[in-house]
């Protein structure tokens, strides 16, 4: 691993301000000298002697790009060239790193400013370096490719030859330094390839399962199945005796710290000596109460409740019985979707030594702060004490946001202090101790007037969550079209369970998407419109509707059509099409602050199988893309990914308190067969900051193979996953 | 028990139960981190290795029937002409997203370049579809191959 950026003798101390902005503070004294070594300018840039630039990556790479793209904005306005810029993955620290997590797509509208500023600021130290050594104005001063450039004496220096003086002006104010205008730009919005492609290509150990410490042992994790079930008894001397084992250590795998231990962990000198021990373990649980929950119990319990009156609000305005007692036309259905895994390629795993009350992580989280503080209470140790290095993440999809993986690892160590132990999950493992996509069931009924317009809705929506609560990744907020008419009704119940619920990508909306523009299609074809002509006759006017706090969040109708126009354009949309097993169907979704709406061509075959032939996508995520090769390729991936949700087969059922798929076979991710011929997408930039790309893609892709797969087969899809037995 | 492997063109030993899969070989034993463990199955292809030429699934493979064979793995496979096309076509094209199973993608898909330098697209998803991509890096992948292949448009299945 390499060496964190801020070593002890950074010769500039970075620190934060109200949370948000980095300021350097160059009051701490200069350890280097002029050629020596390289010159630390702050907490993300180090200038080699060679005038090459280490700028520190400083957010979790999982795939998303991120690794890459904010180098490339700091490189921009440090204005050097791509060629010159090595990239190196900062530390852990959030006292020095402002939002150091991948999750919610938020690092490029929280980053895309402050991480110029950040190069523009050295850039100006860099230029008032010059400017006094030349004693010239600093207005006389351009800068390119790592230089500061005086035209009237051609006169230029290197960025390396001017550090060290740099280093001691003071920092200006992140706020007011002068930002290149698009216009200027020489590598934002240039595609950039994944800087660690070459690596990966390579075979080069990047990931955390590929952390190898010296003397390292390995563990391997035997959990109680069913969630909340604790250790009873398990056969510890047989494991010992057995050759390569080191030790036995009960742990609790952080689900539910009060409840004790849940797992047993085996450390070995081979994982895989590891995990063939656990054959010996023979363990009993505690479980005879966690047994009780299972998928037939959930749907049963859904299934009663649905019908009567919701347990809470979560949207009502205006009045939405009344409304739809009064409508010319009402439309009702009833949907539901599964439990859902994450099923990251990598497994989980970690990699930890414990020793004199400290802790060293070498972690694939896609949230490490929260992971510290996790480590923290679970250890009973200062956060001071706690250092994480941040791997290479072998997929994120937000099951890296829990940091099981590090408080489970973290007992472990504890367990064999001085030893470096990497724990890694199997793939049962893994899919079986997920922070599971919840479930959920959706009763709605919609009216519409005696012109087809839409004139109340309402939603009972069922779900899991306790004292009025949703579990983690259970709720819902005010979804389209909630804010666009005036009597609306989104009621909640809630279920009792056992199941650990997680954030999936574009969590919540990869499910509401699916039921709200499914049943909007069946809306539409009640008022004789396609849905792409329903929403915009729904959307009206071009506006902006603030958010109504707790309610609704803020929509641009204007952005939404622009988006739903030109996919209409580019997939030569006519209306509803198709018939004999061959259907096209769209779908519009707003999440994570990208509007994207998407278009596909599914064939339905006669055995009720399904193939996507061709995806459609026209997204607005802003006036600026980054880095586009990327962009390209994140959408492209959300598309496949949705399709997978889609038709691939996932599902987790709970029996017995558990989740009961295993392995790919049984859990099935999209392949290569069921990539679409062709994914063309445009982007459709607005006078908007860039937003994330890691999520909005996905949501719209699911209802529109729905209502595809209506198009094609009369038959609608009010169930999630889509199988044969649905379409035969 | 020690055991005599040709791994990348030498020969390297090591102690190992002769039940070990040959995954767990490389990465623990020969520090040859670049096969990926993904399902133990054989149902994914992370791992994929070549033996004698063939695209094997080292997860399921003991280490005692790889000895005598010749052991190919992603840290070599550029190396042979047609890794070396297949290795500059994923870079070229940038397919890897969070990169985990793309070692397992260039060997499965280098065996199939060796075996049939011009695949058609059919040939291309048929070898290409033990491997899975979690990222979804399939539209790449395809390209990739065909690029590799020196095949600039898809022929016909």
């Amino acid at each position: 691993m390499n060496a964190p950026l801020l070593d002890r003798r950074a010769i500039l101390k970075a620190s934060l301000v109200g949370g948000a902005a980095l300021v350097f503070d160059a009051k701490v004294a200069l350890a280097a000298t002029p050629g020596a070594k390289a010159t630390t300018l702050n907490a993300h840039i180090r200038i080699n002697p060679d005038n090459s630039f280490v700028i520190g990556a400083q957010n979790p790479e999982i795939g998303q790009g991120i690794k890459t793209m904010l180098p490339m904005l700091i490189a921009e306005e440090l204005d050097i060239d791509w060629a010159q810029v090595q990239i190196e993955q900062t530390i852990a620290n959030e006292k020095v790193y402002n939002g150091q997590f991948a999750g919610g797509s938020f690092a490029t509208p929280t980053h895309f400013l402050p991480m110029r500023r950040i190069g523009a600021a050295a850039r100006q130290m860099l230029v008032k370096a010059a400017a006094a050594k030349w004693s010239v104005p600093e207005d006389s001063l351009t800068t390119g490719s790592g230089k500061v450039i005086h035209a009237a004496s051609k006169r230029s220096a290197t960025y390396a030859s001017l550090a060290v003086d740099a280093a001691k002006v003071p920092v200006p104010d992140l706020a007011k330094v002068p930002l290149k205008t698009p216009a200027q730009y020489k590598i934002i919005g240039k595609s950039k390839i994944g800087v660690d492609t070459p690596a990966i290509v390579a075979g080069k150990p990047l990931y955390g399962i590929d952390v190898v410490q010296p003397g390292m042992v390995y563990a391997a994790v035997e959990a109680c199945p069913a969630y909340g079930g604790t250790v009873g008894s398990f056969d510890a001397d047989g494991v010992k005796k057995l050759p390569g084992v080191i030790a036995v250590v009960p742990i609790n795998t952080s689900y539910d710290p009060k409840i004790g231990n849940d797992a047993i962990a085996i450390v070995a000198t081979s994982w895989w000596v590891a995990n063939e021990a656990r054959k010996a373990l023979k363990p009993v649980w505690n479980d005879a109460e966690a047994r009780q929950y299972s998928t037939a119990g959930f749907a049963s319990a859904a299934a009663a409740q649905i019908d009567k009156a919701p347990q809470g609000d979560l949207v009502k305005k205006g009045d939405a019985e009344k409304a739809l007692a009064g409508a010319a036309k009402t439309v009702t259905a009833k949907y539901d979707y599964p439990f859902l895994a994450h099923a990251t390629l990598e497994p989980q795993n970690c990699t930890a030594l414990f020793q004199d009350g400290k802790i060293e992580f070498w972690a694939p989280t896609q949230n490490p702060a929260p992971g510290r503080a996790l480590v923290a209470q679970m250890l009973g140790i200062p956060a001071e004490a706690i250092t994480i290095h941040m791997t290479r993440i072998g997929g994120g999809f937000g099951r890296r946001l829990s940091n099981d993986y590090m408080a489970i690892v973290a007992q472990i160590a504890k367990g064999v202090p001085g030893k470096p132990v990497k724990m890694i999950f199997t793939r049962t493992d893994d899919l079986r101790h997920d922070v599971f996509r919840p479930a959920g069931w959706h009763s709605f009924t919609a009216g519409l007037d005696a012109q087809g317009r839409l004139v109340g809705l309402k939603d009972h929506f069922v779900t899991f969550g306790e004292g009025g609560k949703p579990g983690t990744g259970a709720g819902m907020s005010g979804e389209f079209p909630a804010a666009l008419i005036g009597d609306v009704h989104y009621g909640v119940s809630y279920l009792k369970s056992n199941v650990p619920t997680g954030y999936l990508r574009a969590p919540t909306s990869n499910a509401m998407s699916f039921v709200f523009q499914s049943f909007l299609d069946e809306v539409a074809l009640a008022a004789d419109l396609d849905l792409a002509e329903f929403l915009r006759r729904t959307m009206g006017e071009g506006r902006f509707i603030e958010p109504v706090k707790g309610v609704t969040g803020e929509f641009d109708t204007r952005r939404a059509r622009a988006v739903i126009d030109k996919v209409c354009a580019m997939a030569g949309w006519k209306g509803r099409e198709g018939g004999n097993g061959k259907g096209r169907g769209f779908a519009f979704y707003y999440s994570h602050r990208g509007y994207f709406a998407e278009v596909v061509d599914v064939t339905v075959n006669s055995g009720g199988a399904v193939h996507v032939d061709k995806v459609w996508v026209a997204g607005d995520v802003g006036n600026q893309i980054i880095n586009p090769i990327n962009a390209l390729h994140q959408v492209q991936g959300a598309v496949i990914d949705g399709i997978g949700q889609a038709t691939a087969g996932q599902k987790i059922e709970i029996v017995n308190g558990s989740g009961n798929r295993t392995n790919f076979h049984d859990y099935p991710l999209p392949r290569i067969t069921a990539a679409p011929a062709e994914i063309v997408v445009e982007f459709v930039p607005s006078d908007n900051p860039p937003t994330g790309l890691g999520e909005p893609a996905l949501p719209p892709v699911i209802p529109a193979i729905a209502n595809a797969i209506f198009a094609a087969t009369g038959k609608r899809i009010r169930s999630l996953p889509i199988v044969p037995a649905q379409l035969v | 028990m020690t055991t005599t492997l040709s791994v990348n063109g030498q020969m390297r030993q090591v102690d190992s139960d002769p039940a070990k899969p040959l995954l767990w070989v490389l990465r623990e034993d020969l520090n040859l981190l670049g096969t990926k463990f993904g399902c133990g199955m054989a149902l994914c292809g992370a791992c994929t290795v070549h033996i004698d030429g063939k695209a094997t699934r080292s997860c399921v493979t003991p280490v005692s029937a790889a000895v005598g064979k010749k052991i190919t793995t992603i840290e070599a496979v550029a190396a042979t002409p047609a890794g070396k096309k297949v290795s500059e076509a994923w870079t070229a094209l940038d397919v890897p997203q969070c990169g985990y199973c793309q070692a397992g993608q260039i060997m499965t898909a280098t065996a199939l370049l060796t075996d049939k330098p011009k695949p058609t697209d059919g040939e291309i998803d048929a070898a290409m579809t033990g491997n899975i991509c979690r990222c979804a890096t399939y539209v790449r992948i395809r390209a990739a191959i065909r690029q590799a292949a020196g095949l600039n448009e898809g022929t016909a299945a």
